[in-house]
């Protein structure tokens, strides 16, 4: 543990003296709070009161169809809902690949890798290190953003039927879980396209491809095509809980010190 | 343990290519030994496999073949316990550039498990009269000071062998000597030291022991026995004026070996001039020739090198 420490403070310390890593953990999550919040405050004064049909609503059959019994004010703020939850999920894989993407090119390009990996560190200590060191500010920081989306949903008196909605299970699950399953496997991408990559920027950029997955869900989402429930969020949970432990593993076999220091350059 | 660096037959054989479809031999049967508290120079052109061959016995990449002790620890079993056991400067090595002196080693101490951690971090701090910066970013600071710091993050953990690769290229005159004086300094604590290096003025007056190096070990031995062994110890005697005849009157002196006349001056092989010297003035006088001065001719590690390297050249081709 005292090497991964070592390892989670070094980064830390390199990390949070990165202005573009700063601007990225702090304007990220500033503007995906206020963006809900603006919205919901905007479609909040509507006087769509009336139940929802999916004539009037403009809303896509299949959303309306989720929404009976509730007003269309409600059912479209509860539509939003859906598209902002998910970006909730996206905030913890973004920060960390900011993080991750620049872990091991980083060190590459200071050549500082070498010395590193000569200590007795093991690869697995190294892999969780850098890997922890990119997930917990991903993570804490969108549990926090969250945290003032529901304070701020409070202050705007949603009612109670979308404000339920938020503090679902599903959604709870979705940000409080799958978020930080999502963020592990964004960071162990990362972590390998930046041991394979020559330049900081190019591993960020091919890093943030992981994101399109959720992109495909939140396009699905927004056309209708798509209604998150609760299965849906454990059937996500479980299948991504795999894929990031078989990542994992396969990150301790691909990850050798012999191949980063004569093939990865 | 006598030895500390032991290798048998060790070899590194890289394949490249798309398909990984090339051999290429970086180091070929390397045997060597290195005794505690020897500093041993590997000597090489650039592309030897010197590099391969500090990065095998430090447990960073794996031998196609061979063994290797490192520290009494087998390579490829006890990796770990041999990565605790050395301490490595690199060619180019790299420090945590937004991070002080004083962080860059705290974070070494902790990953080699230094027991206390702030006694070892001021202790190298002052030693290399880094102190006073400690608390300053590593991007502020000299290449010399650089070279300080990473010779300091090497030693940290009190390694028993220090492997230093290429130490002083690109420093200064004043920054090499730094790590010259501080490698002399390590050589009188007793640290087994394996150093490469190009500067053969530099492993002439450091190392006890080199190694000449082209993918294969080509030889090894102290400076003045590798001297000794490829051209002898030569003797020049000046003379006022030369008589043929002389040439065969030393000859026959007991332990001379060839004579040649160059000029006014006689040049003898001698296998112990301190023994033959004053024989042969004895003799040069009393046949009547006026000796002017007696010196011994000094063949340069650099000398012996080239001629090493050439040699290996032509062989390969």
């Amino acid at each position: 543990m005292k090497h991964i420490r070592t390892i989670i403070n070094k980064e830390w310390s390199e990390v949070f003296k990165n202005r573009w890593v700063i601007s990225t953990m702090t304007m990220l999550p500033l503007l995906f709070t206020a963006l809900p919040l603006v919205m919901l405050s905007m479609t909040g004064g509507s006087t769509m009161s009336a139940e929802i049909s999916a004539e009037s609503s403009g809303l896509p059959a299949g959303v309306v169809a989720s929404c009976a019994g509730l007003s269309a004010v409600d059912c479209t703020q509860i539509y939003l809902l859906n598209q902002f939850m998910l970006i909730f999920m996206m905030m913890p894989l973004m920060i960390p690949t900011t993080i991750a993407a620049y872990s091991i090119v980083g060190e590459k390009t200071t050549r500082s890798l070498e010395p590193l990996l000569a200590t007795p560190i093991t690869t697995i200590e190294l892999l969780a290190g850098k890997g922890l060191a990119a997930v917990i500010p991903g993570v804490l920081i969108s549990y926090a953003a969250f945290g003032v989306f529901i304070l701020g949903s409070l202050l705007l008196k949603l009612s109670p039927a979308v404000f339920s909605h938020i503090i679902s299970p599903t959604w709870l699950l979705g940000v409080l879980v799958l978020g930080p399953i999502l963020s592990v496997i964004a960071t162990i991408f990362a972590t390998y396209v930046s041991s394979r990559a020559s330049d900081p920027r190019v591993a960020e950029q091919l890093s943030s491809m992981v994101i399109l997955p959720l992109m495909l869900v939140m396009f699905a989402v927004l056309a209708g095509k798509l209604v998150i429930n609760i299965w849906f969020m454990l059937i996500a949970i479980v299948f991504c809980a795999v894929v990031a432990f078989g990542m994992l593993h396969l990150g301790t076999v691909i990850f050798d010190r012999e191949n980063i220091l004569t093939k990865w350059k | 343990m006598r030895n500390m660096i032991k290798t048998q037959g060790l070899t590194k054989i890289f394949k490249i290519g798309k398909k990984q479809e090339t051999e290429l031999v970086a180091v070929d049967d390397l045997s060597l030994e290195v005794e505690r508290g020897e500093v041993f120079g590997f000597l090489g052109p650039n592309g030897a496999g010197k590099t391969t061959t500090v990065r095998m016995l430090t447990g960073l990449i794996r031998p196609s073949s061979g063994s290797a002790q490192i520290a009494g620890f087998e390579l490829g079993k006890n990796d770990t316990e041999i990565r605790r056991n050395v301490g490595i400067l690199t060619e180019s090595p790299g420090m945590y550039e937004r991070l002080s002196a004083e962080k860059n080693l705290t974070i070494f101490a902790n990953l080699y498990d230094v027991p206390d951690i702030d006694k070892a971090v001021n202790k190298y701090l002052s030693m290399l009269g880094l102190w006073e910066r400690r608390h300053d970013a590593v991007g502020s600071f000299s290449k010399g000071m650089r070279q300080k710091l990473v010779v300091a993050r090497a030693l940290i953990h009190e390694p028993q062998i220090l492997f230093l690769d290429e130490p002083t290229t690109g420093l200064d005159p004043e920054a090499s000597k730094t790590v010259r004086d501080f490698v002399e300094e390590l050589k009188t604590e007793g640290r087994t030291i394996f150093m490469t290096t190009h500067n053969l003025d530099e492993a002439e007056r450091l190392c006890d022991r080199v190694g000449i190096f082209q993918q294969k070990l080509l030889t090894q031995d102290s400076p003045a026995n590798l001297r000794e062994k490829m051209y002898g110890r030569r003797v020049v005697f000046h003379l006022r004026e030369l008589q043929p005849a002389w040439v065969d009157l030393v000859s026959s002196i007991p332990g001379t070996g060839s004579v040649e006349a160059v000029d006014n001056k006689l040049v003898v092989s001698l296998k112990d001039p301190d023994e033959s010297n004053p024989e042969i003035v004895r003799t040069l006088v009393a046949a009547g020739a006026d000796v002017q001065f007696v010196g011994e001719i000094r063949h340069s590690l650099e000398q012996v090198y080239l001629e090493m390297v050439k040699g290996s050249e032509r062989v390969q081709q």
